[in-house]
């Protein structure tokens, strides 16, 4: 087990690697320069750029200035952005606030799409289950910005029950409409992938036993038909957790939540390749061990499965 | 959330009881205007976006710092909301030839951490700003005091190393005694005093100069306002500011402080006003620029300042050079259906040009002889164009292509432009994308561009000069197009050199006229300033460059 955790943990490094090399070239072939963008129509002495070209190592050619990023990245100093801000400063920043609004979008989605996927899944074919089938179908058709604006629009500026935006005060209370808009994507997902698995679950073997044997209706529907109908929703789940970390940029912008995707748009605008490539190879280390703990679950919840070696 | 029906109807009853109470409340505020002033020490929430550089006036080149620092800072002289220089902590500005200036400062009036504003703030602030090592992005506006060179130690381009100034300070500033300042210039620039207001010129208290790196993080200035406290700047997402007690000038704060809130985009701040979460912005999400009129019937505002629009037209481009150049100058600024175009493509928030400058400033004038040309005439256009081709034919097959950045959303007009010109004049156009602007900028500097580019120039300090310049004087900084007319910058140097402000404009408005003649670049429209504002606040305005006067929102 140990063994396997170290091994998954050293394919972190290609990883990191690469695909920080990737984004670090990019963002060097963007085009224009980034430290004349600064001053816009009206050009300051030329002095003044040779100055900031030099404090940013962008007078360096690229596998230098890589170099020097990589030297700074294990060293654990990440430098400063063209604000003067230290880089380190501001992840330690944004990270958190989108940390909590992709938590609070995974509990959304998973506590909901898995209770009316069970409920479904048990009254297959009944009123309950088609009404919900078709709602999730017209859930997954609509865009998540769709959801976003319309519950800003509603919830936040028609009927005022809750600020229409974020902004400076980021907790669990204020990002209720964000977390839910981004949650209402993923959850169809989980409400039919819940579904599909109970009803297969409930012809299974074991649960036909289980039953003969006089256990409750709750523990059968509790500890085997839904122990059993997670695996795939919880390889769901993990897997969506780094897609809503990187993928919450629109519904950052729309509820103007400083977060990651925030930050990472405007490091983009500002031509910010540090801070562009801060941010990705965060991300990275986040996919990489959601996944990883997703398999570790797998095998907890799956006795079947084991990881030998 | 869940309603019983008693909590619904008990909601209705406080809704019908809240409205009765409004409408009484507005029938008593009939008799007495400013009697129904809100609470004097409203904190108002405003639109911003995260500063790019530290607060060091001397390096804030940008609005959103901009706006900021000009609140915490009080210089020699401020602009009032028409664009006019009066002196502020400048007791007198005096010069015999305007090449030697006298500048007394008052006494009396203090940083808010407690230490006097004198002669010396400003002396050893400029110095500071003009030293290349300090690589302040507003350096160059000290330029016109003698002994620049010395300090700023002008690299070449494709340096690396920034090469070390002869001079720690300017040769032409001499620190009289505590309230006097003697200036020197290299030329005579009449104009000069009429820069000291922009943010460049601020004072600095001694501890900004000493650790200029944690000052710019918590600036101690000695405007209307100051910083609520240690690390007011949250950075990504909002810096507050309280009022200066002690502030005694004329922008006295009549409201208890100002927090602006960070935007990455406009969209969310609109709501937020609709929502009244937001106090007042002053930039709108493009799809609002039809709807704010109706969306805020009260609470908007349309106003044209110091800024504008133009397509630069490269010296270079063989097809318009010589007579034939300057006839299809002028046939395609008359094909360029200006009124037309900010009508219906944005919605009446442009205005369109009649000159180089802008309406905002003193001296404009809207009849300069040749601005004929900025009129829309299909018909004379064609003329012109055939009289060009007459002398030297448009290669067959050429497209005109008309440059443009789509980060600053400016596909629309450019269509519409290039449509003008296909369907007025009979030839090929179209827009050339680049998708960011330094991108454009890239090319426009390495004078590689096939055909035209936008540009757009805001004003620093409100001078027909600002707008001639720096823009096509020969050489100049901004010139990226490289026109040159030894003519024009004559009239520039006498505009400089005049004794009076009028007399400087009447020469400028005359260089102005060479311009016309030979159309460096065409201008297309002044630029407005929208803004919508809360039911919580009044007395929204916004001053010549188009920043709101934050100093005068109340609450209501």
């Amino acid at each position: 087990m140990i063994q396997y955790i170290l091994r998954r943990l050293l394919q972190v490094i290609p990883v990191f690697l690469g695909t920080t090399l990737l984004v670090y070239f990019m963002v060097f072939a963007l085009p224009g320069d980034p430290v004349r963008a600064l001053f816009g129509e009206r050009p300051p002495s030329e002095a003044v750029i040779v100055a900031i070209r030099q404090q940013y190592n962008l007078d360096q050619p690229f596998f230098v200035q890589y170099g020097l990023f990589l030297k700074n990245i294990f060293t654990l100093n990440l430098g400063v952005d063209f604000t003067g801000q230290p880089i380190s400063a501001s992840l330690a920043r944004v990270f958190p606030v989108t940390a909590m609004l992709a938590v609070e979008a995974l509990a959304i989605q998973a506590v909901f799409g898995i209770a009316f996927g069970l409920v479904a899944g048990l009254r297959k074919g009944k009123l309950f289950d088609s009404t919900v089938l078709l709602a999730s179908l017209v859930v997954i058709a609509v865009p998540v910005f769709v959801f976003g604006f319309v519950l800003q629009l509603v919830v936040g500026v028609q009927l005022g029950w809750a600020k229409p935006t974020v902004g400076s005060d980021a907790e669990w209370s204020t990002l209720v409409l964000p977390a839910t808009s981004l949650a209402l994507g993923s959850f169809a997902y989980v409400l039919r992938l819940t579904r599909a698995s109970v009803i297969e679950n409930m012809n299974a073997d074991y649960v036909r036993t289980a039953t003969a044997k006089g256990l409750s209706r709750p523990r059968v529907v509790v500890t085997h038909i839904l122990r059993n109908s997670l695996i795939p929703v919880v390889t769901y789940l993990g897997a969506s957790l780094g897609g809503l970390m990187g993928g919450a940029i629109v519904t950052e912008g729309i509820f103007n939540v400083p977060g990651v995707g925030q930050k990472l748009y405007q490091s983009i605008l500002r031509s910010e390749g540090p801070t562009i490539v801060a941010i990705v190879s965060v991300l990275v280390l986040v996919f990489v061990i959601a996944n990883l703990l997703v398999d570790l679950l797998y095998a907890w919840l799956d006795p079947r499965i084991r990881y030998e070696k | 959330m869940r309603f019983t029906r008693t909590s619904k109807a008990l909601g209705i009853v406080a809704i019908a009881a809240l409205a009765l109470t409004g409408c009484g409340a507005g029938g008593g505020s009939n008799d007495g205007a400013g009697q129904s002033a809100g609470d004097p020490n409203k904190v108002i929430t405003a639109y911003s976006n995260e500063p790019q550089n530290p607060l060091l006036p001397a390096n804030t080149n940008e609005v959103y710092g901009g706006r900021v620092v000009e609140l915490l800072f009080e210089g020699l002289t401020s602009y009032d909301p028409s664009g006019k220089s009066v002196n502020a902590l400048a007791e007198s500005i005096e010069s015999p030839d305007g090449q030697n200036y006298t500048i007394k400062v008052k006494t009396g009036t203090k940083f808010t951490n407690g230490e006097e504003v004198t002669a010396k703030s400003f002396v050893d602030a400029w110095n500071f700003a003009a030293l290349s090592t300090n690589a302040q992005a507003n350096s160059s506006f000290f330029q016109s005091i003698e002994g620049y060179e010395a300090v700023s130690a002008t690299a070449k381009e494709g340096d690396t190393e920034v090469p070390a100034p002869t001079s720690e300070t300017l040769s032409g500033l001499v620190l009289k005694d505590d309230s006097t300042i003697e200036v020197r210039l290299a030329q005579p620039e009449a104009d000069w005093p009429l820069r000291l207001g922009y943010v460049a010129f601020m004072p600095l208290p001694s501890a900004a100069l000493a650790d200029p790196k944690a000052y710019g993080e918590n600036p101690v200035g000695n405007g209307p306002y100051k910083m609520a406290k240690e690390g007011a700047w949250q950075h990504d997402s909002q810096i507050e500011l309280v009022k200066n007690e002690d502030y005694s000038g004329s922008r006295e704060a009549k409201n208890g402080g100002v927090t602006f809130r960070f935007y990455t985009d406009p969209a969310p701040a609109y709501t937020d006003i609709q929502a009244n979460n937001l106090d007042v912005t002053d930039v709108l999400p493009t799809n609002a620029l039809q709807t704010y009129t109706t969306d805020f019937p009260e609470n908007h505002l349309n106003k044209p300042y110091a800024g504008n629009a133009t397509l630069n037209i490269p010296g270079y481009l063989p097809e318009f050079q010589g007579e034939a150049g300057k006839l299809r100058r002028q046939a395609i600024s008359k094909a360029i259906n200006r009124d037309e175009i900010t009508k219906v493509i944005f919605s009446g928030t442009r205005i369109p040009a009649k000159d180089f400058t802008s309406p905002a400033v003193d001296g404009y004038n809207e009849n300069v002889e040749g601005s004929d040309v900025l009129k829309f005439d299909a018909a004379k256009a064609k003329e012109l164009w055939e009289q060009a081709d007459a002398i030297s034919p448009w290669p067959a097959g050429k497209t005109l292509q008309l440059a443009y950045n789509t980060d600053g959303g400016n596909k629309e007009w450019i269509d519409a432009v290039a449509n003008n010109l296909k369907n007025n004049l009979g030839i090929q156009a179209e827009g050339q994308a680049f998708a960011k602007f330094a991108e454009l900028l890239d090319l426009r500097k390495s004078k590689t561009l096939p055909g035209f580019a936008r540009a757009g120039w805001q004003a620093d300090y409100p001078s027909l000069y600002n707008f001639l310049g720096p823009l096509l004087r020969t050489g100049a900084s901004a010139n990226y197009e490289g026109y040159s007319n030894p003519e024009f910058d004559k009239l520039l140097n006498e505009g400089l050199a005049a004794k009076s402000t009028d007399d400087a404009n009447a020469k400028f408005t005359e260089a102005q006229e060479i311009l016309f003649q030979d159309l460096p670049n065409l201008p297309l429209w002044y630029q407005a300033r929208q803004v919508v504002w809360s039911q919580n606040v009044t007395n929204v305005d916004s001053g010549w460059k188009g920043v709101i006067l934050y100093h005068n929102i109340t609450a209501k």
